[in-house]
Protein backbone atom coordinates (compact mmCIF):
# COMPACT_ATOMS: atom_id res chain seq x y z
CA UNK A 1 0.00 0.00 0.00
CA UNK A 2 2.64 2.03 1.06
CA UNK A 3 5.15 1.17 -1.95
CA UNK A 4 1.58 2.35 -4.64
CA UNK A 5 0.81 5.82 -2.68
CA UNK A 6 4.91 6.03 -3.21
CA UNK A 7 4.84 5.20 -7.15
CA UNK A 8 1.85 7.42 -7.62
CA UNK A 9 3.68 10.29 -5.63
CA UNK A 10 6.65 10.02 -7.63
CA UNK A 11 4.65 9.49 -11.34
CA UNK A 12 3.29 13.01 -10.01
CA UNK A 13 6.32 14.88 -9.78
CA UNK A 14 7.41 13.06 -13.33
CA UNK A 15 4.03 14.41 -15.09
CA UNK A 16 4.96 18.22 -13.83
CA UNK A 17 8.28 17.94 -14.74
CA UNK A 18 7.48 16.72 -18.14
CA UNK A 19 4.66 19.60 -18.71
CA UNK A 20 7.73 21.81 -17.45
CA UNK A 21 9.91 20.68 -19.61
CA UNK A 22 8.56 19.39 -22.59
CA UNK A 23 8.20 22.81 -24.78
CA UNK A 24 12.07 23.04 -23.79
CA UNK A 25 12.58 19.51 -25.40
CA UNK A 26 10.79 20.43 -28.39
CA UNK A 27 12.81 23.89 -28.90
CA UNK A 28 16.64 22.10 -28.13
CA UNK A 29 15.26 19.38 -30.59
CA UNK A 30 14.34 21.70 -33.35
CA UNK A 31 17.72 23.44 -33.14
CA UNK A 32 19.07 20.59 -35.11
CA UNK A 33 16.02 20.01 -37.29
CA UNK A 34 17.40 20.97 -41.12
CA UNK A 35 13.66 21.15 -41.80
CA UNK A 36 12.40 24.71 -41.75
CA UNK A 37 8.71 23.52 -40.91
CA UNK A 38 8.61 23.47 -37.19
CA UNK A 39 6.64 20.18 -36.68
CA UNK A 40 8.34 17.44 -39.42
CA UNK A 41 11.76 16.51 -38.94
CA UNK A 42 14.16 16.47 -41.99
CA UNK A 43 17.00 15.14 -40.73
CA UNK A 44 20.37 16.42 -37.90
CA UNK A 45 21.86 19.29 -38.94
CA UNK A 46 24.24 22.21 -37.12
CA UNK A 47 23.25 24.74 -40.23
CA UNK A 48 22.07 26.74 -37.81
CA UNK A 49 24.37 27.24 -35.27
CA UNK A 50 26.77 28.07 -37.76
CA UNK A 51 24.32 30.48 -39.65
CA UNK A 52 23.85 32.18 -35.87
CA UNK A 53 27.59 32.32 -35.02
CA UNK A 54 27.92 34.38 -38.80
CA UNK A 55 24.86 36.74 -38.20
CA UNK A 56 26.19 39.77 -36.62
CA UNK A 57 22.45 40.88 -35.79
CA UNK A 58 22.00 37.62 -33.37
CA UNK A 59 25.45 38.11 -32.19
CA UNK A 60 24.73 41.62 -31.17
CA UNK A 61 21.64 40.98 -29.36
CA UNK A 62 23.18 37.65 -27.51
CA UNK A 63 25.98 40.91 -26.38
CA UNK A 64 23.27 42.89 -25.24
CA UNK A 65 21.37 40.07 -23.26
CA UNK A 66 24.50 38.94 -21.69
CA UNK A 67 25.82 42.65 -20.68
CA UNK A 68 22.44 43.76 -19.32
CA UNK A 69 21.94 40.17 -17.47
CA UNK A 70 25.72 40.35 -15.84
CA UNK A 71 25.58 44.65 -15.40
CA UNK A 72 22.21 44.75 -14.13
CA UNK A 73 22.59 41.62 -11.59
CA UNK A 74 26.20 43.20 -10.54
CA UNK A 75 24.57 46.54 -9.68
CA UNK A 76 21.43 45.40 -8.49
CA UNK A 77 23.72 43.16 -5.80
CA UNK A 78 26.09 45.85 -4.98
CA UNK A 79 23.16 48.33 -3.76
CA UNK A 80 20.83 45.65 -2.69
CA UNK A 81 23.62 44.21 -0.37
CA UNK A 82 23.75 47.58 1.10
CA UNK A 83 20.56 48.27 1.45
CA UNK A 84 20.30 44.94 3.26
CA UNK A 85 22.98 46.05 5.91
CA UNK A 86 21.12 49.15 6.04
CA UNK A 87 17.29 47.87 6.28
CA UNK A 88 18.72 45.11 8.58
CA UNK A 89 19.24 48.13 11.35
CA UNK A 90 15.79 49.50 11.18
CA UNK A 91 13.47 49.85 13.19
CA UNK A 92 9.36 48.20 12.40
CA UNK A 93 7.63 51.14 11.33
CA UNK A 94 10.67 52.21 8.85
CA UNK A 95 11.85 48.74 8.02
CA UNK A 96 8.04 48.08 7.03
CA UNK A 97 7.54 51.35 4.89
CA UNK A 98 10.89 50.21 2.80
CA UNK A 99 9.75 46.96 2.28
CA UNK A 100 6.30 48.06 1.03
CA UNK A 101 8.08 49.77 -1.61
CA UNK A 102 10.58 47.31 -2.40
CA UNK A 103 7.90 44.54 -2.82
CA UNK A 104 6.44 47.62 -5.71
CA UNK A 105 8.27 46.35 -8.53
CA UNK A 106 7.88 42.33 -7.99
CA UNK A 107 4.22 42.47 -7.07
CA UNK A 108 3.60 44.93 -9.51
CA UNK A 109 2.66 44.15 -12.72
CA UNK A 110 5.63 44.06 -15.47
CA UNK A 111 3.29 46.05 -18.30
CA UNK A 112 3.02 48.57 -15.64
CA UNK A 113 6.50 49.03 -14.70
CA UNK A 114 7.21 48.83 -17.74
CA UNK A 115 5.53 51.70 -18.57
CA UNK A 116 6.56 53.38 -15.77
CA UNK A 117 9.70 53.52 -16.43
CA UNK A 118 9.38 54.21 -20.03
CA UNK A 119 7.29 57.33 -19.08
CA UNK A 120 10.09 58.45 -16.38
CA UNK A 121 12.98 58.08 -18.86
CA UNK A 122 11.68 59.39 -21.89
CA UNK A 123 11.11 62.95 -20.17
CA UNK A 124 15.21 62.85 -19.51
CA UNK A 125 16.88 61.17 -22.22
CA UNK A 126 16.37 59.16 -25.10
CA UNK A 127 15.61 55.29 -24.82
CA UNK A 128 18.18 53.06 -25.75
CA UNK A 129 20.83 50.60 -23.92
CA UNK A 130 20.97 52.31 -20.66
CA UNK A 131 17.39 53.01 -20.33
CA UNK A 132 17.04 49.53 -20.56
CA UNK A 133 19.99 48.68 -17.94
CA UNK A 134 18.22 51.59 -15.85
CA UNK A 135 14.61 49.07 -15.46
CA UNK A 136 16.46 45.92 -15.34
CA UNK A 137 18.29 47.32 -12.23
CA UNK A 138 15.51 48.75 -10.76
CA UNK A 139 13.68 45.18 -10.85
CA UNK A 140 16.88 43.59 -9.71
CA UNK A 141 17.15 45.21 -6.08
CA UNK A 142 14.32 43.32 -4.76
CA UNK A 143 15.44 39.89 -5.25
CA UNK A 144 18.42 40.67 -4.03
CA UNK A 145 17.71 42.09 -1.34
CA UNK A 146 14.77 39.17 -0.60
CA UNK A 147 17.30 36.63 -0.78
CA UNK A 148 20.46 38.47 1.44
CA UNK A 149 17.96 40.10 4.32
CA UNK A 150 16.91 36.63 6.01
CA UNK A 151 20.45 35.77 6.35
CA UNK A 152 20.87 38.92 8.75
CA UNK A 153 17.72 36.97 10.50
CA UNK A 154 19.70 33.71 10.17
CA UNK A 155 22.86 35.30 11.38
CA UNK A 156 24.48 35.61 14.68
CA UNK A 157 25.30 39.44 15.99
CA UNK A 158 27.34 38.15 18.93
CA UNK A 159 30.31 37.39 16.57
CA UNK A 160 30.43 40.43 15.02
CA UNK A 161 29.98 41.78 18.44
CA UNK A 162 33.08 39.47 19.55
CA UNK A 163 35.01 40.67 16.63
CA UNK A 164 34.42 44.22 17.44
CA UNK A 165 35.45 43.55 20.55
CA UNK A 166 38.52 42.05 20.01
CA UNK A 167 39.46 45.45 18.16
CA UNK A 168 38.73 44.41 14.59
CA UNK A 169 37.34 47.63 13.01
CA UNK A 170 33.52 47.69 11.66
CA UNK A 171 34.79 47.09 8.05
CA UNK A 172 36.81 44.35 8.75
CA UNK A 173 34.29 42.87 11.49
CA UNK A 174 32.04 43.12 8.44
CA UNK A 175 34.41 41.24 5.88
CA UNK A 176 35.86 38.75 8.14
CA UNK A 177 32.79 37.95 10.05
CA UNK A 178 29.14 39.41 8.62
CA UNK A 179 30.47 38.79 4.84
CA UNK A 180 31.20 34.79 4.99
CA UNK A 181 27.63 34.03 6.63
CA UNK A 182 25.54 36.17 3.72
CA UNK A 183 27.53 35.36 0.83
CA UNK A 184 25.18 32.09 0.10
CA UNK A 185 22.02 35.35 -0.57
CA UNK A 186 24.34 37.21 -2.20
CA UNK A 187 25.57 34.04 -4.65
CA UNK A 188 21.76 33.17 -4.51
CA UNK A 189 20.38 36.89 -5.38
CA UNK A 190 22.94 37.39 -8.04
CA UNK A 191 22.12 34.54 -9.68
CA UNK A 192 18.06 35.54 -9.53
CA UNK A 193 18.80 38.99 -10.35
CA UNK A 194 20.59 37.51 -13.64
CA UNK A 195 17.55 35.09 -14.57
CA UNK A 196 14.81 37.48 -14.33
CA UNK A 197 16.85 39.81 -16.47
CA UNK A 198 17.65 36.93 -19.09
CA UNK A 199 13.86 35.99 -19.14
CA UNK A 200 12.01 39.67 -19.17
CA UNK A 201 10.46 40.67 -22.26
CA UNK A 202 7.64 42.98 -21.27
CA UNK A 203 10.16 45.51 -19.38
CA UNK A 204 12.53 45.69 -21.75
CA UNK A 205 10.30 45.98 -24.66
CA UNK A 206 8.70 49.14 -23.05
CA UNK A 207 12.04 50.74 -22.24
CA UNK A 208 14.20 49.96 -25.29
CA UNK A 209 15.11 52.26 -27.95
CA UNK A 210 14.51 52.12 -31.55
CA UNK A 211 17.56 49.37 -33.09
CA UNK A 212 17.99 47.91 -29.55
CA UNK A 213 17.20 44.26 -29.45
CA UNK A 214 17.64 42.06 -27.00
CA UNK A 215 17.26 38.49 -27.47
CA UNK A 216 13.45 38.49 -26.41
CA UNK A 217 12.85 41.27 -28.22
CA UNK A 218 14.35 39.95 -31.26
CA UNK A 219 12.22 36.84 -31.19
CA UNK A 220 9.05 38.74 -30.41
CA UNK A 221 9.83 40.40 -33.71
CA UNK A 222 10.09 37.42 -35.78
CA UNK A 223 7.05 36.18 -34.24
CA UNK A 224 4.66 37.16 -37.62
CA UNK A 225 7.06 36.71 -40.31
CA UNK A 226 7.86 32.94 -38.41
CA UNK A 227 10.53 32.23 -36.06
CA UNK A 228 14.04 31.97 -37.38
CA UNK A 229 15.95 28.63 -36.42
CA UNK A 230 18.90 30.22 -35.15
CA UNK A 231 17.16 31.60 -32.69
CA UNK A 232 16.52 28.09 -31.44
CA UNK A 233 20.34 27.22 -31.85
CA UNK A 234 20.87 29.91 -30.39
CA UNK A 235 18.12 30.10 -26.70
CA UNK A 236 19.57 25.75 -26.81
CA UNK A 237 23.26 27.44 -26.28
CA UNK A 238 22.67 29.81 -23.53
CA UNK A 239 20.38 26.79 -21.86
CA UNK A 240 23.02 24.85 -22.47
CA UNK A 241 25.95 27.17 -21.00
CA UNK A 242 23.80 27.74 -17.82
CA UNK A 243 23.42 24.17 -16.93
CA UNK A 244 27.60 23.86 -17.34
CA UNK A 245 27.89 26.68 -15.25
CA UNK A 246 25.36 25.51 -12.28
CA UNK A 247 27.15 21.81 -12.17
CA UNK A 248 30.43 23.58 -11.85
CA UNK A 249 29.15 25.70 -8.97
CA UNK A 250 27.40 22.96 -7.23
CA UNK A 251 30.92 20.73 -7.91
CA UNK A 252 32.80 23.44 -6.42
CA UNK A 253 30.52 24.32 -3.55
CA UNK A 254 28.79 20.60 -2.77
CA UNK A 255 32.23 19.00 -0.69
CA UNK A 256 32.19 22.20 1.67
CA UNK A 257 27.92 22.09 2.10
CA UNK A 258 27.83 18.09 2.66
CA UNK A 259 30.05 18.48 5.60
CA UNK A 260 28.28 21.52 7.37
CA UNK A 261 24.57 20.91 6.45
CA UNK A 262 22.94 18.48 9.28
CA UNK A 263 21.28 15.45 7.80
CA UNK A 264 17.34 15.99 8.26
CA UNK B 1 27.68 56.51 11.49
CA UNK B 2 24.60 54.89 12.21
CA UNK B 3 24.17 51.90 10.71
CA UNK B 4 20.81 51.96 8.74
CA UNK B 5 22.34 54.94 6.71
CA UNK B 6 23.51 52.38 4.56
CA UNK B 7 20.70 52.13 2.86
CA UNK B 8 20.69 55.97 1.45
CA UNK B 9 22.07 54.95 -2.13
CA UNK B 10 19.34 52.43 -2.75
CA UNK B 11 16.47 54.56 -0.85
CA UNK B 12 17.46 57.64 -3.45
CA UNK B 13 17.59 54.44 -5.96
CA UNK B 14 14.13 53.45 -4.93
CA UNK B 15 12.72 57.13 -4.68
CA UNK B 16 14.01 57.96 -8.36
CA UNK B 17 13.30 54.70 -10.05
CA UNK B 18 9.98 53.12 -8.29
CA UNK B 19 8.06 55.45 -6.81
CA UNK B 20 8.61 58.72 -9.30
CA UNK B 21 8.04 56.32 -12.33
CA UNK B 22 4.60 55.50 -10.20
CA UNK B 23 3.87 58.96 -9.95
CA UNK B 24 4.51 59.92 -13.63
CA UNK B 25 1.90 57.12 -14.81
CA UNK B 26 -0.57 58.77 -12.35
CA UNK B 27 0.05 62.16 -13.95
CA UNK B 28 -0.41 60.85 -17.54
CA UNK B 29 -3.30 59.14 -16.47
CA UNK B 30 -5.34 61.90 -15.14
CA UNK B 31 -4.37 64.51 -18.07
CA UNK B 32 -5.03 64.63 -21.26
CA UNK B 33 -3.27 65.34 -24.45
CA UNK B 34 -3.47 69.02 -24.15
CA UNK B 35 -2.08 68.73 -20.59
CA UNK B 36 -6.02 69.33 -18.36
CA UNK B 37 -7.23 67.33 -16.28
CA UNK B 38 -9.39 64.58 -17.08
CA UNK B 39 -10.83 61.20 -14.96
CA UNK B 40 -12.00 59.66 -18.36
CA UNK B 41 -8.49 57.79 -19.34
CA UNK B 42 -9.04 56.02 -15.83
CA UNK B 43 -12.94 55.37 -15.99
CA UNK B 44 -12.32 54.28 -19.89
CA UNK B 45 -11.25 50.37 -18.17
CA UNK B 46 -15.05 50.37 -17.24
CA UNK B 47 -16.22 51.16 -21.89
CA UNK B 48 -17.88 48.51 -23.27
CA UNK B 49 -14.88 48.22 -25.54
CA UNK B 50 -12.29 47.37 -22.75
CA UNK B 51 -15.01 46.41 -19.85
CA UNK B 52 -15.41 42.70 -21.86
CA UNK B 53 -10.93 42.65 -21.91
CA UNK B 54 -11.05 43.30 -17.76
CA UNK B 55 -13.56 40.44 -17.27
CA UNK B 56 -12.06 37.89 -20.17
CA UNK B 57 -8.78 39.30 -17.99
CA UNK B 58 -10.09 38.68 -14.44
CA UNK B 59 -11.29 35.66 -15.47
CA UNK B 60 -8.15 33.49 -17.28
CA UNK B 61 -6.01 34.57 -14.41
CA UNK B 62 -8.47 33.56 -11.67
CA UNK B 63 -8.99 29.72 -13.52
CA UNK B 64 -4.92 30.35 -14.04
CA UNK B 65 -4.36 30.50 -10.60
CA UNK B 66 -6.65 28.22 -9.39
CA UNK B 67 -5.33 25.44 -11.39
CA UNK B 68 -1.86 26.27 -10.12
CA UNK B 69 -3.05 26.02 -6.45
CA UNK B 70 -4.65 23.12 -7.16
CA UNK B 71 -1.59 21.69 -9.01
CA UNK B 72 1.40 23.33 -6.70
CA UNK B 73 -0.03 22.46 -3.63
CA UNK B 74 -0.08 18.53 -3.73
CA UNK B 75 3.31 18.57 -5.53
CA UNK B 76 4.52 20.18 -2.51
CA UNK B 77 3.23 17.83 -0.02
CA UNK B 78 4.35 15.00 -2.25
CA UNK B 79 8.23 16.32 -2.83
CA UNK B 80 7.46 16.49 1.17
CA UNK B 81 6.79 13.06 1.53
CA UNK B 82 9.10 11.45 -1.05
CA UNK B 83 11.88 13.04 1.29
CA UNK B 84 13.16 15.23 -2.47
CA UNK B 85 14.83 17.42 0.44
CA UNK B 86 17.44 18.71 -1.11
CA UNK B 87 16.09 22.22 -1.47
CA UNK B 88 18.62 23.75 -3.94
CA UNK B 89 18.20 21.28 -6.30
CA UNK B 90 13.98 21.70 -6.40
CA UNK B 91 14.61 25.57 -6.62
CA UNK B 92 17.41 25.28 -9.93
CA UNK B 93 14.98 22.54 -11.59
CA UNK B 94 11.95 24.69 -11.18
CA UNK B 95 14.13 27.99 -12.14
CA UNK B 96 16.01 25.98 -15.17
CA UNK B 97 13.41 26.70 -17.45
CA UNK B 98 13.47 30.50 -17.12
CA UNK B 99 17.00 30.20 -19.20
CA UNK B 100 15.34 28.86 -22.54
CA UNK B 101 13.96 32.36 -23.76
CA UNK B 102 10.02 32.52 -22.39
CA UNK B 103 8.44 33.58 -25.56
CA UNK B 104 10.39 30.44 -27.45
CA UNK B 105 8.80 28.84 -24.64
CA UNK B 106 5.41 29.62 -25.19
CA UNK B 107 6.19 29.14 -29.37
CA UNK B 108 7.14 25.56 -28.78
CA UNK B 109 4.11 25.36 -26.89
CA UNK B 110 2.00 26.48 -29.70
CA UNK B 111 3.85 24.00 -31.77
CA UNK B 112 3.31 20.76 -29.32
CA UNK B 113 -0.60 22.47 -29.20
CA UNK B 114 -1.59 23.47 -32.97
CA UNK B 115 -3.79 21.46 -35.03
CA UNK B 116 -1.22 19.29 -37.09
CA UNK B 117 1.13 19.78 -33.27
CA UNK B 118 3.27 17.13 -31.35
CA UNK B 119 0.40 16.58 -29.13
CA UNK B 120 -2.04 15.80 -31.78
CA UNK B 121 0.27 13.17 -33.48
CA UNK B 122 0.70 11.66 -30.50
CA UNK B 123 -2.91 11.37 -30.31
CA UNK B 124 -3.32 10.12 -33.43
CA UNK B 125 -0.62 7.32 -32.93
CA UNK B 126 -2.50 6.38 -29.58
CA UNK B 127 -5.89 6.24 -31.95
CA UNK B 128 -6.92 8.73 -30.01
CA UNK B 129 -9.38 11.94 -30.81
CA UNK B 130 -7.00 14.80 -31.49
CA UNK B 131 -8.10 17.77 -29.64
CA UNK B 132 -8.71 21.63 -31.11
CA UNK B 133 -7.42 23.86 -28.20
CA UNK B 134 -5.06 26.33 -29.64
CA UNK B 135 -6.11 30.08 -30.08
CA UNK B 136 -9.16 29.60 -27.50
CA UNK B 137 -8.97 31.00 -24.12
CA UNK B 138 -8.35 27.39 -22.67
CA UNK B 139 -5.02 27.40 -24.76
CA UNK B 140 -4.55 30.85 -23.27
CA UNK B 141 -4.80 29.15 -19.26
CA UNK B 142 -2.33 26.42 -20.31
CA UNK B 143 -0.02 28.51 -21.16
CA UNK B 144 -0.60 30.84 -18.33
CA UNK B 145 0.16 27.82 -15.47
CA UNK B 146 2.68 26.37 -17.73
CA UNK B 147 4.28 30.15 -17.73
CA UNK B 148 3.92 30.52 -14.06
CA UNK B 149 3.74 27.28 -12.19
CA UNK B 150 7.02 27.58 -10.47
CA UNK B 151 5.77 30.74 -9.29
CA UNK B 152 3.08 29.08 -6.93
CA UNK B 153 5.38 26.16 -6.44
CA UNK B 154 8.11 27.77 -5.42
CA UNK B 155 6.50 29.86 -1.94
CA UNK B 156 4.05 26.65 -1.32
CA UNK B 157 7.03 24.45 -1.08
CA UNK B 158 8.72 26.59 0.98
CA UNK B 159 6.18 26.97 3.88
CA UNK B 160 5.43 23.23 3.49
CA UNK B 161 8.91 22.33 3.77
CA UNK B 162 9.25 24.71 7.08
CA UNK B 163 6.47 22.53 8.84
CA UNK B 164 8.19 20.61 11.54
CA UNK B 165 6.96 16.81 11.21
CA UNK B 166 6.90 16.79 14.93
CA UNK B 167 3.36 18.87 14.69
CA UNK B 168 2.14 16.83 11.73
CA UNK B 169 2.88 13.21 13.81
CA UNK B 170 1.74 14.34 17.16
CA UNK B 171 -1.70 15.83 15.40
CA UNK B 172 -1.71 12.17 14.07
CA UNK B 173 -1.04 10.61 17.20
CA UNK B 174 -3.94 12.05 19.03
CA UNK B 175 -5.91 10.37 16.08
CA UNK B 176 -6.08 13.26 13.14
CA UNK B 177 -6.97 11.61 10.14
CA UNK B 178 -5.13 12.53 6.51
CA UNK B 179 -8.34 15.24 6.01
CA UNK B 180 -8.62 16.76 9.40
CA UNK B 181 -4.34 16.60 9.22
CA UNK B 182 -4.54 18.54 6.15
CA UNK B 183 -7.06 21.04 7.12
CA UNK B 184 -6.22 21.73 10.39
CA UNK B 185 -2.22 21.65 10.76
CA UNK B 186 -0.86 21.28 7.35
CA UNK B 187 -3.07 24.57 5.43
CA UNK B 188 -2.85 26.98 8.07
CA UNK B 189 0.46 26.42 8.18
CA UNK B 190 1.49 27.01 4.66
CA UNK B 191 -0.47 29.42 4.34
CA UNK B 192 2.13 32.29 3.74
CA UNK B 193 3.36 30.37 0.89
CA UNK B 194 -0.09 29.68 -0.54
CA UNK B 195 -0.88 33.84 -0.38
CA UNK B 196 2.17 34.45 -1.46
CA UNK B 197 2.03 32.42 -4.29
CA UNK B 198 -1.39 33.38 -5.21
CA UNK B 199 0.06 37.13 -5.92
CA UNK B 200 2.85 36.05 -7.69
CA UNK B 201 0.55 34.43 -10.15
CA UNK B 202 -2.10 36.20 -10.79
CA UNK B 203 -1.00 39.40 -11.19
CA UNK B 204 1.34 38.30 -14.10
CA UNK B 205 -1.65 36.74 -15.33
CA UNK B 206 -4.02 39.53 -15.08
CA UNK B 207 -1.51 41.47 -17.54
CA UNK B 208 0.40 38.97 -19.65
CA UNK B 209 -0.27 39.94 -23.04
CA UNK B 210 2.30 37.86 -25.28
CA UNK B 211 0.60 34.58 -24.03
CA UNK B 212 -2.41 35.49 -25.62
CA UNK B 213 -0.82 37.14 -28.44
CA UNK B 214 0.83 33.51 -29.41
CA UNK B 215 -1.44 30.55 -27.91
CA UNK B 216 -4.83 32.95 -28.65
CA UNK B 217 -4.33 33.97 -32.34
CA UNK B 218 -4.64 37.75 -31.84
CA UNK B 219 -8.13 37.01 -31.60
CA UNK B 220 -8.26 37.06 -28.09
CA UNK B 221 -7.61 40.63 -26.41
CA UNK B 222 -7.00 40.91 -22.59
CA UNK B 223 -5.99 43.93 -20.79
CA UNK B 224 -2.32 43.90 -21.11
CA UNK B 225 -2.97 43.37 -25.16
CA UNK B 226 -5.33 46.10 -25.12
CA UNK B 227 -2.51 48.96 -22.76
CA UNK B 228 0.33 47.39 -25.43
CA UNK B 229 -1.45 48.75 -28.34
CA UNK B 230 -2.65 52.00 -26.80
CA UNK B 231 1.22 52.34 -25.91
CA UNK B 232 2.51 50.95 -29.16
CA UNK B 233 0.03 50.87 -32.13
CA UNK B 234 -2.41 54.08 -31.08
CA UNK B 235 0.25 56.23 -29.40
CA UNK B 236 -2.36 57.34 -26.96
CA UNK B 237 -0.20 57.31 -24.17
CA UNK B 238 -2.73 58.78 -21.51
CA UNK B 239 -5.33 56.59 -22.36
CA UNK B 240 -2.62 53.97 -21.71
CA UNK B 241 -1.48 55.48 -18.37
CA UNK B 242 -5.13 55.50 -17.54
CA UNK B 243 -5.97 52.13 -18.19
CA UNK B 244 -2.03 51.19 -16.52
CA UNK B 245 -3.66 53.10 -13.38
CA UNK B 246 -6.65 51.21 -13.16
CA UNK B 247 -4.85 48.17 -13.72
CA UNK B 248 -2.45 49.23 -10.68
CA UNK B 249 -5.77 49.57 -8.35
CA UNK B 250 -6.23 46.27 -9.05
CA UNK B 251 -2.78 45.39 -7.84
CA UNK B 252 -3.27 47.23 -4.67
CA UNK B 253 -6.38 45.90 -4.00
CA UNK B 254 -4.57 42.42 -3.92
CA UNK B 255 -1.64 43.75 -2.02
CA UNK B 256 -3.95 45.10 1.17
CA UNK B 257 -5.21 41.63 1.13
CA UNK B 258 -1.42 39.77 1.49
CA UNK B 259 -0.45 42.13 4.04
CA UNK B 260 -3.63 41.48 6.02
CA UNK B 261 -2.48 37.34 5.40
CA UNK B 262 1.21 38.37 6.65
CA UNK B 263 1.67 36.59 9.74
CA UNK B 264 5.09 36.63 10.46
CA UNK B 265 6.05 40.48 9.64
CA UNK B 266 9.85 40.06 9.53
CA UNK B 267 9.69 37.00 7.19
CA UNK B 268 7.83 37.95 3.69
CA UNK B 269 9.67 36.16 1.32
CA UNK B 270 8.55 35.10 -2.03
CA UNK B 271 11.49 32.27 -2.88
Amino acid sequence: MVKLKDFFCKFYVAIIMLFLYAPIMVLIVSSFNSSKSRVLWGGFTLEWYQQMLNSSIVIGALRNTVVLAVGSAFFATIIGLLASIGIDAMRKKEFSIVMSITNIPMLNADIVTGIAMMLLIFRFMPLGFSSIMLAHITFNIPYVILNILPRFNQMDISTYEAARDLGAGPVTSFFKVVLPDIIPGIVAGFFMAMTMSMDDFVITYFTKGAGVNTLSTMIYGQIKKGIQPTMYALSTMIFAVTILLLITINLITLPKKSGKNKPR
Amino acid sequence: MKRKYIALPYLIWMTAFIVLPLVFVAYYAFTTKAGGFTLSNVFAIFDSLHIKATILSLGLSLSCTVLCLLVAFPLALVLRRIHLNHKGLIIIILILPMWMNSILRILALQMILSKNGILNMILEWLHLAPVEIINTPAAIILGMVYDYLPYMILPIYNSVMDIDQDLIDASSDLGARFGYRLRHVILPLSKPGIISGITMVFIPCLTSFVIPDILGGGKIQLLGNVIEQEFITSMNWNLGAGLSFALLIFVIIGLIFTQKHETKYKESRVW
